[in-house]
């Protein structure tokens, strides 16, 4: 398939605004329900950082697209195959060990995805990495601290954490998943070696798990698909309440 | 009279003189009982009327109409857990334990601001709830800034700071919808007339029927009665609503030249009772909610506690 | 509830470089990185600092409020500790 340089970058890009923009939906479910009032506060700045992420990386795909589209015609106004995020994402909240692990599982690959990203030769977009860098060190550390605190906590805590963490391993795959659009920008320098990525992320994730006394799943079984648009039946749902007004209320301003 | 009974005489009027001085009262200080208690439950009830008021407008985050709009409803339910905690803190300077007054509000036995028992039904609601809600709160909150307890007074000049974008934005948003299509107009009008008597009546009952009001002045613990700052919300806010167009359902709403004011309609104050007694359209899910929260997180507090005892020990080891 | 809380912890923030750490409230966290994790989401969210301090409340030390008197006022009195009771002839400056 040929693909020119435009293209692969507004793909690449719309890839890291969808993973922000549905990351911190879920997130952001959390608002006004979590396990303790000081979490609460934790999670609503997360959610925050990501809201922030996805309209900067947005804007900057808007403008590279050069289509008149807006940042929010991107985010409201795409329809469910066209969202590129990964499935691990757009997995549910389910409990707090659920969505700590799943945040814990992206967190370790974003930095180390960003880290590279804040190298790019495109500057517009290397600074926006550079900013979400530092968030998603804070992001990090938090979740962190969570599994460490989760996995060597009570044996309920155990239990639970290790569960959330055998059901969203086989998400983790598609974190580095890669094709034309990122060799054609790994070229151009502009683009990260997301493959290259995979080992740094399962030491830094076995680390973390083994302070944690979290096994690894002895299963080797991937669900791929979000990065080709073919998702999980959540996402449906998800994007029916995130479009719910732009939906209802064409073309209006709010 | 035996020697105790006036050593609590002289130690009460030694403590009116200090509030009568505006002298602030700090956590250790000698305080009567009933004052101490006053300030245990208002603050407490404030700080949960801040937590449950996250619900109605986190309510809308999932479906905000566009990027911006959503990075600022978050940052501003956010803020009101932020509230809530600062108002907590305030509460345990009092010896208080926080998670004892929370649990009272999940039994039922603690109270919080009427109006979060009302649900939002549409996007104008969050304008309008900024706007008349979160209006009447600061109206409400200015005056504490000036409490006679250190603590609260202090945690009210953060959250009166921080709380100023609340209002803009809500206006913001409603002002957009006044001046936008047809349909836009009409959703904020609905929500308009929806919230505008139960914004009234979050100043709470008339002086009349006020049975805390006289000793709270007295106490300076507040500084104006309900129906004076009731009185001033309605004189501010009924030009706002004229001047973006929209109307204000009180059909006995007019300026009265002689108080320099507006004189208002008759609030239903059976509604509001039942609204405090439980009867509310949304009381029941909202105090679920926030006891579901607590319930199902219970086993995470438990985890991060025992992991720093398990730390503690190989520490001490 | 049953079970036993979080502790209580005290938070003092440096709002900018320069500046001493201020009290500004208190939290609940099951330790000390959390409590300043904690800390850093609900006081700073504003940008209010550069720094934070924490200490779990049960270990403060206080003075006794009903000893005020005799605490502070002997200080009162020594007004010789401060610059304005000395009298320096006109025209000296730099003093």
């Amino acid at each position: 398939m040929e693909i020119n340089k435009q293209d692969a970058l507004f793909e690449f890009v719309l890839r890291i605004a969808d993973d922000s923009l549905i990351l911190g939906h879920r997130i952001s479910e959390w608002c006004g329900h979590g396990p303790i009032l000081e979490e609460d506060i934790a999670l609503t700045n997360i959610a925050l950082d990501f809201v922030g992420q996805a309209t900067n990386f947005y804007d900057y795909a808007a403008k590279v697209e050069g289509k008149c589209r807006t940042a929010d015609d991107l985010a409201f106004l795409r329809f469910e195959r066209e969202y590129k995020n990964v499935l691990l994402v757009e997995q549910p909240n389910g409990h707090f060990g659920d969505t700590i692990a799943r945040q814990f599982f992206f967190d370790v690959f974003r930095k180390l995805f960003f880290e590279e990203l804040a190298k790019s030769t495109d500057e517009e977009l290397a600074g926006i990495a550079e900013k979400s860098l530092l968030e998603t060190k804070y992001h990090l550390r938090h979740s962190s601290e969570w599994m460490i605190r989760l996995g060597d906590g009570t044996e309920e805590s155990h239990a639970k954490i290790q569960e959330s963490v055998d059901t969203l391993w086989r998400y983790t795959g598609e974190l580095f998943f890669s094709n034309e659009v990122d060799a054609l920008l790994l070229n151009e320098k502009i683009g990260v070696d997301i493959a290259a990525l995979k080992r740094p992320w399962e030491k830094q994730v076995r680390e973390i798990l083994g302070e944690a006394t979290i096994e690894i799943p002895a299963h080797a079984w991937q669900q791929a698909g979000g990065r080709t648009g073919v998702h999980s039946e959540h996402l449906g749902y998800l994007l029916t309440e995130l479009q719910y007004m732009q939906r209802a209320y064409p073309g209006m301003e709010w | 009279m035996d020697m105790k009974n006036i050593n609590l005489e002289d130690k009460e009027r030694e403590f009116q003189a200090k509030i009568d001085a505006d002298i602030r009262i700090e956590p250790n200080d000698w305080m009567p009982d009933s004052y101490r208690k006053t300030l245990i439950r208002q603050i407490s009830q404030h700080a949960h009327s801040e937590i449950v008021g996250m619900l109605p407008e986190g309510n809308w985050v999932t479906r905000a109409p566009n990027l911006r709009r959503k990075a600022v409803l978050l940052a501003k339910v956010q803020d009101e857990a932020g509230h809530g905690l600062y108002l907590y803190s305030a509460v345990e300077t009092l010896g208080a334990d926080r998670e004892d007054t929370i649990d009272d509000l999940h039994s039922g036995k603690a109270k919080y601001s009427s109006i979060f028992n009302y649900p939002t039904l549409t996007w104008a609601d969050m304008g309008t709830v900024g706007w008349l809600v979160d209006g009447a709160a600061i109206m409400n909150q200015v005056p504490l800034c000036r409490c006679s307890y250190g603590p609260y007074a202090r945690a009210m000049v953060r959250v009166c700071k921080e709380e100023s974008f609340h209002q803009r934005q809500g206006f913001e948003i409603i002002a957009g919808l006044a001046n936008g299509t047809p349909e836009q107009k009409e959703l904020a009008q609905d929500s308009l007339n929806r919230w505008w008597w139960p914004a009234l009546m979050m100043f709470g009952p008339s002086d009349e029927n006020s049975k805390h009001t006289a000793q709270s002045i007295k106490w300076k613990i507040k500084r104006e009665t309900n129906d004076e700052l009731r009185q001033k919300f309605v004189d501010v806010t009924v030009p706002q609503a004229e001047m973006i167009g929209l109307v204000i359902p009180d059909k006995d709403l007019k300026w009265n030249e002689e108080k320099q004011g507006y004189d208002y309609g008759e609030i239903n104050w059976d509604e509001f009772m039942n609204v405090i007694q439980g009867n509310g359209p949304c009381n029941k899910q909202r105090v679920d909610a926030r006891r579901n929260a607590k319930e199902n997180g219970m086993w995470v507090r438990e985890a991060a506690t025992a992991y720093a005892e398990k730390r503690q020990a190989k520490k001490a080891s | 509830m049953s079970t036993k809380e979080w502790p209580l912890w005290e938070v003092f923030i440096r709002s900018k470089q320069g500046l001493s750490h201020k009290h500004v409230g208190s939290l609940r966290a099951p330790d000390a990185e959390m409590a300043i994790s904690n800390a850093r989401d609900v006081y700073t969210r504003r940008s209010e600092g550069v720094s934070i301090w924490v200490v779990e409340s049960k270990l403060v030390s206080a003075s006794d409020p009903k000893e005020a008197n005799e605490f502070f006022e002997p200080s009162d009195t020594k007004i010789y500790r401060h610059p304005t009771f000395y009298d320096v002839p006109d025209g000296i400056s730099h003093m």
